[in-house]
């Protein structure tokens, strides 16, 4: 695997990682903008706005967009967070070019008020979609109490509310911000050459407006927060629950990663032995959440609404033992095995290999190999988690319940 | 496209074992499946398939549950078990270093699970934790709901469970399953990764050469009759599903009738796409996808829209699948073939897809389907083709099946 790199006179970052052997090669355009840049008044604008690149530009009309990304066989695709809007496809080599051109092309969009409006109506189908799942709501409501008054607590797809008036001149103004090619990196992963790259990007985006923004980075003050809502129909109770924890800057985030995998992974981890195992719980989570200036212990309980306290009190005597004593060495080994297997098999694919690229690149200006993956893996102690859970123990700081438990 | 080999070998116990061999990867994966799938499940018990397939990785061989798991990750293999309509299905990625390792532990699972008594609550409220989700989630639930109705009883029954079936199921009943179920005769072994059959079968012989006897029950197919129903659900959207007959995978017919339903619903310029959500703005999710058994298939398909516009959107689904015999383009059909050529190409970086795919083929049409064979079957299908199976096998006799606020007609 060779790394390359380079900046473009307007500021476009380009990474590459390629690789001889692969079948593909995956490129995507890593934008850094997503639902902590926008205003309460524009939120879900983000989001919309990853939708109405595909209604495509003067060039290529909406149907022109979704026709021929078919007709050379890209598997493509976007999708927009908290802080980033990222456009991917993964082709075979020797349609790079085209579908470079295309994919290029619509992180520009004409924005036509007639598609504007038709895709409005999608969009708050997609926001119906997400209210009707239980877990989604929890997420959702939860971001908004932990990060209180903070930017990350706003919601990607934003309201029902906000969509329906957002107007086309709000997004026209949010794009000109916010798509600027100091504000984006192109990374590129699999079988093509580094001058193919370089000629692709200076020709499709070397005429992309100069300039970045710079995102203003508050620090969260998240307060203990409990919220209950009522779905009487369901079933089950989903519990979401949130904590502190590292930013993507910090070091710390490799210990955070393990010890949430030995503490809250799906299988063989405390939370499986303690909830799932002998059958108290349907699930039961716990995952790390970086973020630019903030990070999340994320704690998910699926389950029966009766014994929903009952899990809850459990969870917090098992987060109180790590807290108070750390992790066995047999624990830190498993996990550090069972994610280096994750690395190494997701690593076989280019778009594997891209979504590490590209997210390394736009949180920390940073290329890692996969190498560098393990062996930083490799390196961290049990004294490492032991001094992570003092900086940040695991907590159940915010809660949100969405079921038919009206309070616990 | 460069072509990786494909080995077989069937041991004298029925068990095939099939593997790929792909040099550019360091990963080795496998799926074993077993004639044991909730087709099997007793009458009245739907849901033994899935428990057993929980209780079964409960502790097996020399090691107790918590040993057991700790060995998987200990080896960073990745694996999973779980019953779908046909098979038992024992899955596994690892590095193709600890590929037999990862058998061996497998080979305990399936040969000498523990199934201990202590165990099966815990195995029986996982199965209806599961089946309480999805009742919690329509879009899941609609498509289970979807299958029950369209496919005759027992094949349309879910591998998940029925929650009222699971009353009647007890430690003995499972265990007695595990014995009549769990047999090589017709087992088989996808494996697909940088390893080769010259090393893969001795360990597999060790593992698996002792295992005995068949699964001697034969579950008929039978008829049933398109029906159209509607669940009450309190929700933002309405789910609908629609299904409607097609041929099976073994069919000589089966590469227009997949050329059929991917010009309906493969990739963003597809016509449901296209029509009901670009052009109308009615859904966010809606597909047709082609669902098959060893003796026929159906097209199955899915949008979910607010319950305002659902009566609409039902209208303009039923409208696009019966338009499809009025003419397919080149075009069309064209797209078709570039998707296939890429994914199939793409396959080849995917061990486990690779390890799943060469034991479904094994099932389905008891011989190794190449990649090349796949393709060569796409690029040959001409326009007239697709039509002719269309016009043989037109869309109608739907089974429709909606969840939400408001029946539709």
């Amino acid at each position: 695997m060779q790394f390359h790199q380079t900046t473009l006179p307007n500021g476009l970052e380009v990474v590459a990682e390629l690789n001889d052997d692969a079948y593909s090669v995956a490129f995507g355009f890593y934008v850094k903008t997503g639902a902590r840049d926008e205003t309460t008044a524009v939120s879900g604008v983000s989001h919309f706005l990853e939708h109405m690149a595909f209604k495509g530009t003067e060039k290529f009309s909406a149907e022109d967009v979704n026709r021929i990304f078919d007709e050379y066989g890209a598997d493509y695709n976007a999708m927009t967070g908290e802080e980033s809007t990222i456009f991917y496809s993964s082709v075979l080599p020797e349609y790079l070019p085209q579908t470079f051109e295309l994919q290029s092309s619509i992180l520009f969009p004409t924005l036509r008020q007639d598609d504007f409006d038709m895709e409005k109506k999608v969009i708050l189908e997609e926001i119906g979609m997400y209210e009707d799942q239980p877990s989604s709501v929890a997420y959702d409501r939860a971001m908004q109490l932990h990060f209180d008054g903070h930017d990350l607590g706003r919601s990607v797809l934003g309201t029902s509310a906000s969509v329906s008036a957002l107007t086309s001149e709000q997004m026209r103004t949010y794009h000109a911000e916010h798509y600027r090619a100091g504000n984006i990196v192109l990374a590129v992963a699999g079988n093509t050459d580094w001058n193919t790259v370089l000629e692709l990007a200076k020709q499709h985006c070397g005429h992309w407006p100069a300039g970045a923004d710079a995102r203003q980075i508050s620090a969260p003050k998240s307060v203990a927060q409990t919220q209950y809502i009522l779905k009487d129909h369901c079933q089950q109770e989903q519990i979401i629950q949130l904590a502190s924890a590292p930013t993507c800057t910090d070091p710390r985030r490799y210990a955070a990663e393990l010890l949430t995998v030995i503490v809250g992974d799906d299988t063989n981890s405390r939370l499986y032995w303690e909830l799932v195992d002998p059958g108290l719980a349907e699930s039961a989570e716990c995952g790390y959440y970086e973020f630019e200036g903030a990070g999340t212990y994320l704690t998910f309980l699926n389950g029966p609404p009766e014994s929903t306290q009952e899990n809850i009190d459990r969870i917090a005597r098992l987060y109180d033992a790590v807290n108070a004593d750390g992790v066995t060495e047999d624990e830190l080994e498993q996990a550090k095995n069972k994610i280096a297997t994750r690395i190494v098999l997701r690593g076989e694919r280019p778009m594997g290999r891209l979504s590490s690229l590209g997210g390394n690149w736009l949180a920390r200006r940073e290329y890692r190999t996969i190498e560098d993956d393990l062996q930083t893996l490799r390196n961290v102690s049990i004294r490492d988690i032991r001094e992570l859970v003092r900086e940040y123990p695991l907590l159940q700081t915010t809660t949100v319940g969405v079921g038919p438990l009206s309070a616990p | 496209m460069s072509q990786n080999v494909v080995k077989y070998a069937t041991l004298p116990n029925g068990l095939t074992v099939l593997v790929e061999t792909m040099p550019a990867v360091q990963s080795a994966a496998f799926a074993l499946l077993v004639e044991g799938g909730s087709v099997y499940d007793p009458p009245q018990q739907n849901g033994t398939a899935t428990a057993l397939a929980d209780w079964m990785a409960r502790g097996a061989g020399d090691r107790s549950s918590r040993e057991l798991l700790a060995e998987l990750d200990r080896l960073g293999i990745q694996g999973n078990e779980t019953a779908s309509t046909q098979h038992l299905v024992f899955r596994g990625s690892c590095l193709a270093i600890n590929l037999s390792s990862a058998l061996r532990v497998y080979g305990d699972i399936v040969l000498r699970p523990h199934l201990e008594e202590s165990e099966f609550e815990a195995v029986m409220s996982g199965v209806e934790h599961g089946l309480l989700s999805i009742e919690d989630e329509p879009r899941q639930k609609v498509m289970v709901e979807l299958l029950r109705r369209s496919y005759p009883h027992p094949w349309g029954q879910p591998s998940e469970g029925t929650l009222a079936d699971l009353e009647n199921m007890t430690p003995e009943t499972v265990r007695e399953h595990y014995h009549q179920v769990v047999k090589p005769r017709g087992a088989i072994l996808g494996i697909a990764g940088n390893v080769t059959l010259e090393t893969v079968l001795p360990v597999v012989t060790e593992v698996f050469g002792e295992w005995t006897g068949a699964n001697s029950r034969t579950i008929p197919f039978g008829t049933c009759s398109p029906v159209q129903e509607h669940l009450d659900h309190e929700s933002a959207q309405t789910q609908i599903g629609v299904a409607y007959p097609a041929v099976a995978y073994s069919d000589p017919e089966y590469y227009a009738a997949w050329a059929a339903v991917n010009v309906l619903s493969g990739g963003m310029s597809s016509r449901l796409f296209t029509e009901i959500r670009e052009k109308r703005g009615l859904c966010y999710s809606v597909y047709a996808t082609l669902n098959t058994l060893k003796d026929r298939g159906q097209v199955l398909c899915y949008a979910g829209t607010t319950s305002e516009r659902a009566q609409e959107t039902l209208d303009v689904l039923r409208t696009e699948l019966v338009r499809l015999g009025d003419g397919i383009g080149e075009d069309e059909l064209d797209r078709c073939k570039a998707r296939a050529k890429s994914s199939l190409i793409m396959a080849q970086e995917s061990s486990g897809s690779r390890a799943a795919s060469l034991a479904r083929n094994w099932y389905h049409l008891g011989r190794v389907v190449t990649l090349q064979e796949v393709r060569k079957e796409i690029e040959a299908l001409t326009v007239q083709t697709v039509l002719d199976y269309v016009h043989k096998h037109p869309a109608n006799n739907f089974s429709i099946l909606t969840i939400g606020p408001q029946a539709l007609k």
